[in-house]
């Protein structure tokens, strides 16, 4: 425990200081929603919608921040500790690689709910957004989507072999999610086929399933999507642990 | 009491024998120097030792345990200087040595090793803006965080004035007496002569003499341990 704290302190203050996650994870999601705010305000999401269109976004302006930090922050951190062989160094402590993962882990935790904090004021006292379903559900459904996110850029930064490596996997993952999934283009805009392409990304599940419960709308086979999520992060989370490679 | 058992230790790179058939023993509480050419096998040879790199063939134990099996126990109470260590871009002195002292249960107080090593005034710098000697000053005091029963420096004076060689040795000849094993790596012969009960020189991978810096003189011939050191790791300079 006192190893956890210690390192989650230090790491946590390296990461402020490398600035990446703030412009990305904590600004960007900001920037989009400003946008969006200016251009559909309070505008209803369709016509005859009983929820305004940003009230539709919000849980997808929530993802941003998962997708920064888990599929580009935590993958890449973890390989480049890698290369520069500070992972080699930790080899020869008696930390053991799933502390270490739980502490870079912890790190993007962080940044996702310093992003959606800001978020909730912000379109809650400009856009007049409110939870027309449930916050425990939408939170839980929240907690899901980017504990699967974060748990795929552990085993990508687990074992990808150098940080240019796991750039490029970073890089395959990273950009269609943002822009596919719902994260950043909102998902209704996008033409059906696309729509069913996307549909198998874990992010697009969750982005679904925090739009219903922030909406309140009714959730076919709910099921499916936390299944998958919860598997995601199962399978995930033993492949980082299992293969981690220290150099 | 052995600490360090090495028992035909080979490891090759493709068709090259960077380790070849290496058998060594450290006895507790004595200090090792593993000596030879860039290139020898040294640093191969640690790494092996100490599980980061698969050995092709042979056995290592430290401690009578298996480095690779046991390894959060066993480095409760090993620590380690690489020849080459990196650190995090941004990190602090005092940040590093935090982040190392909150993984052993029961470490040496940093801030003072800091200061016997005279990087006590440092400790708020990062470790970027340190002066080569005074990083690697940093790494011997890293190595020595976990309150070590046995410690690996790799190269450890490489880069250091005059003045704080001696401060090092000072040091370690100190934890030596209080029990401290050393297996040390060193280009330095005036270093080896002082601090080693024991060296093993190694040519090619392989182990070409083992036993005492008096026993190397005689071995060779030499008065002098530099010039007996160089004609058994083959490294004669033609006149």
């Amino acid at each position: 425990m006192k190893s956890f704290v210690t390192l989650f302190k230090n790491e946590l203050k390296l990461n402020i200081r490398n600035m990446n996650m703030i412009i990305f994870a904590v600004i960007m999601p900001l920037v989009v929603l400003i946008i969006l705010g200016i251009f559909y305000g309070t505008k209803p999401a369709a016509d005859g919608a009983e929820y305004t269109f940003l009230e539709q976004s919000f849980g997808a302006l929530c993802t941003i921040s998962i997708c920064a930090g888990g599929l580009m922050g935590l993958p890449l951190v973890v390989a480049e500790y890698r290369e520069r062989k500070i992972l080699k160094r930790f080899q020869v402590t008696p930390v053991s690689p799933f502390l270490l993962l739980l502490v870079e882990f912890s790190i993007y935790v962080v940044y996702c709910i310093v992003s959606m904090m800001t978020l909730f004021p912000v379109t809650m006292l400009i856009w007049n957004v409110r939870i027309r379903g449930s916050l425990t559900a939408f939170l839980g459904c929240w907690l899901l989507t980017m504990v699967s996110t974060l748990s795929i850029g552990m085993t990508v930064g687990g074992v990808a072999k150098n940080a240019k490596s796991a750039g490029v996997i970073a890089s395959v993952l990273y950009f269609p999610m943002l822009f596919f999934s719902g994260a950043t283009l909102p998902f209704e805009v996008m033409p059906p086929v696309i729509q069913k392409i996307v549909g198998i990304f874990p992010l697009t599940q969750g982005i679904g399933l925090m739009k219903s419960a922030f909406l309140g709308l009714p959730i076919d086979n709910m099921w499916v999507p936390i299944v998958i999520m919860i598997a995601v992060t199962m399978i995930c989370m033993g492949i980082s642990v299992r293969f981690f490679k220290w150099e | 009491m052995n600490a360090i058992v090495v028992d035909s230790l080979t490891k090759k790179y493709g068709s090259f024998n960077a380790v070849d058939n290496l058998s060594f023993q450290v006895r507790k509480g004595a200090v090792f120097g593993l000596l030879g050419a860039n290139g020898a096998g040294k640093s191969t040879a640690i790494e092996c030792i100490l599980g980061t790199k698969p050995p092709d063939n042979g056995k290592v134990t430290i401690f009578g345990s298996d480095p690779r099996k046991d390894r959060k126990n066993l480095f409760q109470k090993v620590g380690v200087q690489f020849q080459e260590c990196d650190y995090q871009p941004e990190i602090r002195v005092s940040e590093l040595c935090d982040e190392t002292d909150c993984l052993y249960k029961n470490p040496s107080d940093w801030k003072a090793l800091c200061h016997r090593f005279g990087i006590g005034d440092k400790l708020d710098a990062a470790v970027k803006s340190l002066s080569g000697g005074e990083r690697q000053r940093l790494f011997i005091v890293l190595a020595l965080i976990p309150d070590p029963q046995l410690v690996f420096l790799d190269e450890l004076t490489t880069g250091l004035d005059a003045k704080a060689r001696r401060v090092v040795w000072k040091i370690l000849s100190d934890l030596k007496s209080k029990g401290l094993t050393i297996l040390l790596t060193s280009h330095f012969m005036d270093e080896v002569e002082i601090l080693c009960d024991e060296i093993c020189v190694v040519r090619q991978g392989k182990a070409v003499f083992q036993g005492t810096v008096e026993q190397a003189k005689n071995a060779a011939s030499c008065k002098k341990f530099e010039d007996a050191y160089l004609a058994l790791s083959g490294e004669e300079v033609d006149e």
